[in-house]
C-alpha cells in the first residue's frame, strides 16, 4: 500500500498555492493535515498528478476574532481546539466536541478546515459548521468567495467548491452566555467513525423561553442533517421534556438512514432519537445555567 | 517532477540524518528502510492501527499518514529513544512487569503513544487511560495488562519526580 507517483510542491505562499492549483485543476489536490487524504493516496483510490502541500503556508495558521466571528485558518490542526483558550471561550461546542474527533495521534496533525472539505457524512466538525451556519472562506483563480454552510455540502464527501479551488478558512458565530450547546455521540469505540452523533444549540430569551435552536445531525444522511421543522418546534416555545420527546420524534421523520455492516437503519433511527434528545437537554440546561448566571451578575 | 528526488535533514531520536527520499515515501518507511529504524512498526498503512506512531516535535502522530519529505527540519523520536544508555524508559519498565507485551507488534505505538498521554496528563484515570489508547490496536492482551501498565508508569513516573 504505497501511494502513486505525484509532483509534490510545497510552497510557503497563499499566492503560489493559487497559482499551482489553477495550474493542475481537478488533477491536482492540497495537502493539509493528510489524516483522509493519505489514507487514499495509500489504498490508490486517490491518485493525483499533484499534491500541493500547504503545511509551509504560514498565514493560514490562525484562530482570531473578526466582526463577532471566530475565524479559523486552514493550518489550524483540530488538537487546538482542545488548547486554544480563545476557541473555548468564544466557541465551546467546537472544544468539547474536539475529544470525538477520532484520536489524539490524528488530531495532533488532522486540521479543522481540512475535516470539513472532506465532508466525510460521519465527521464531527461538518456538522458544527452545518448547525452554526459556519462561512466557508474559499480562494481559487477567479480570486476569494463565501460558501455558506447550507450550499457547501453537496453530497458524500463532495463540497460544491471548484477543484481548483482551496478552503482558507471557516468562521463560525461566538456562543453567548445564554447559549447552551452540546455533541452526542455513539461510536463502537471511543474516536472511530460516528455511528449517528448529533449537536445542538440552544439560546435563551428573556423569559428563558427558546430563542434559537439548532440541531445537525451525522450518520444519517449523506450530508450533516439539519430539519428546519424541528427547529421551529422547539424555538418560542419552554423546555420541557414533551416538548424534547416531541423534538426527537419529529428529528427522525424525515430521515431514511442505510444499513451498513455498522449498524440498521433502524438502529440509526433509534440513535437518532435517543441522541437529538440528550443533545437538546444538555444544551438547554447549559443555557439555563449561562442565563442565571448573567441574571445574578446584572442584579 | 514525478518521483522527484529531495534531500531531507531530520533529528531521530537526537542524532541528525541528511538523506535523500522520493517525495511519495510515506515517513513510516524513510525510518524503518532508510534509517534502519525498525523499531517503528507498521500494521495497517492507513492510520487505523496505530502501530507507526512516533513523536513528532514533541506530539504523537502516525508516520504512515506522513511522507518523509515532510519531515524536513523535523525532530522525531522513535521506540529506540525511549531507553537511555541501556536503562529501560519507566514505561517500557512497566509493560516489562505488568505484562503489557504479548506478541510485541503493537508495543511501540502503545509505548509513544502512552508518553504523550502522561505528559499530558501524569495522573490519568483507568477511564482517561482508555480513552487515550483507544486509537492503537492490540490484537493479542485484550488491553487489560496494557492499561495497568500505562497506570503503573504513571505512578512509576510521578514517583521519580517527586
Amino acid at each position: 500500500m504505497k501511494p502513486c507517483n505525484f509532483d509534490y510542491f510545497d510552497p510557503k505562499t497563499l499566492e503560489e498555492v493559487v497559482v499551482l492549483m489553477r495550474q493542475y485543476g481537478s488533477d491536482g489536490k492540497i495537502l493539509a493535515g493528510g489524516q483522509s487524504l493519505v489514507p487514499l493516496l495509500n489504498f490508490r483510490l486517490a491518485a493525483p498528478a499533484a499534491l500541493v502541500d500547504i503545511n509551509k503556508v504560514k498565514e493560514l495558521d490562525y484562530v482570531r476574532e473578526v466582526n463577532g466571528k471566530l475565524a479559523i485558518g486552514a493550518l489550524v490542526r483540530q488538537r487546538v481546539l482542545e488548547t486554544s483558550e480563545a476557541i473555548r471561550s468564544k466557541c465551546g461546542l467546537l472544544a468539547e466536541t474536539a475529544e470525538f474527533i477520532a484520536h489524539p495521534q490524528i488530531r495532533n496533525r488532522g486540521t479543522v478546515v481540512g475535516s470539513i472539505c472532506h465532508a466525510d457524512p460521519a465527521a464531527e466538525l461538518p456538522a458544527i459548521a452545518r448547525a452554526l451556519d459556519a462561512e466557508m472562506k474559499v480562494v481559487g483563480p477567479d480570486g476569494e468567495r463565501i460558501i455558506k454552510a447550507e450550499d457547501f455540502f453537496v453530497t458524500l464527501m463532495t463540497t460544491s467548491m471548484d477543484p481548483s479551488e482551496l478552503m482558507v478558512e471557516v468562521r463560525l458565530p461566538t456562543l453567548g452566555p445564554r447559549t447552551g450547546w452540546a455533541f452526542e455521540e455513539f461510536a463502537i469505540r471511543h474516536g472511530d467513525f460516528a455511528i449517528v452523533g448529533v449537536t445542538a444549540a440552544v439560546t435563551l430569551d428573556e423569559q428563558k423561553n427558546c430563542a434559537d435552536a439548532r440541531l445537525a445531525a451525522i450518520g444519517v444522511s449523506e450530508v450533516p442533517y439539519r430539519d428546519s421543522k424541528v427547529e421551529r418546534l422547539i424555538m418560542g416555545q419552554e423546555i420541557s421534556e414533551s416538548l424534547l420527546d416531541q423534538a426527537a420524534h419529529q428529528m427522525v421523520e424525515g430521515v431514511e438512514p442505510s444499513t451498513d455492516l455498522h449498524a440498521s437503519a433502524d438502529q440509526r433511527k433509534h440513535l437518532l432519537r435517543v441522541l437529538t434528545k440528550r443533545a437538546l437537554k444538555k444544551a438547554a440546561g447549559r443555557a439555563l445555567k449561562g442565563f442565571e448566571k448573567g441574571r445574578g451578575k446584572n442584579a | 517532477m514525478p518521483d522527484e528526488l529531495r534531500t531531507i535533514q531530520v533529528t531521530v531520536n537526537g542524532t541528525k540524518y541528511d538523506r535523500q527520499v522520493r517525495c511519495r515515501k510515506l515517513l513510516s518507511d524513510f525510518i524503518r528502510e532508510d534509517l534502519r529504524l525498525v523499531g517503528t512498526h507498521v500494521g495497517c498503512e492507513h492510520g487505523i492501527c496505530g502501530a507507526c506512531t512516533v513523536l513528532f516535535n514533541g506530539q504523537t502522530i502516525r508516520s504512515c499518514l506522513m511522507f518523509a519529505v515532510q519531515a524536513d527540519g523535523a525532530e522525531i523520536t522513535t521506540v529506540e529513544g525511549l531507553a537511555r544508555g541501556g536503562q529501560l524508559h519507566p514505561l517500557q519498565e512497566a509493560f516489562w512487569e505488568n505484562h503489557g507485551v504479548q506478541c510485541g507488534y503493537c508495543t511501540p505505538g502503545f509505548l509513544l503513544t502512552a508518553l504523550e498521554l502522561l505528559q499530558r496528563n501524569p495522573n490519568p484515570t483507568e477511564e482517561e487511560v482508555r480513552i487515550g489508547i483507544a486509537g492503537n490496536i492490540c490484537r493479542c492482551t485484550g488491553y487489560q495488562h496494557i492499561i495497568e501498565s500505562v497506570l503503573a508508569a504513571a505512578a512509576k513516573m510521578g514517583a521519580k519526580t517527586v
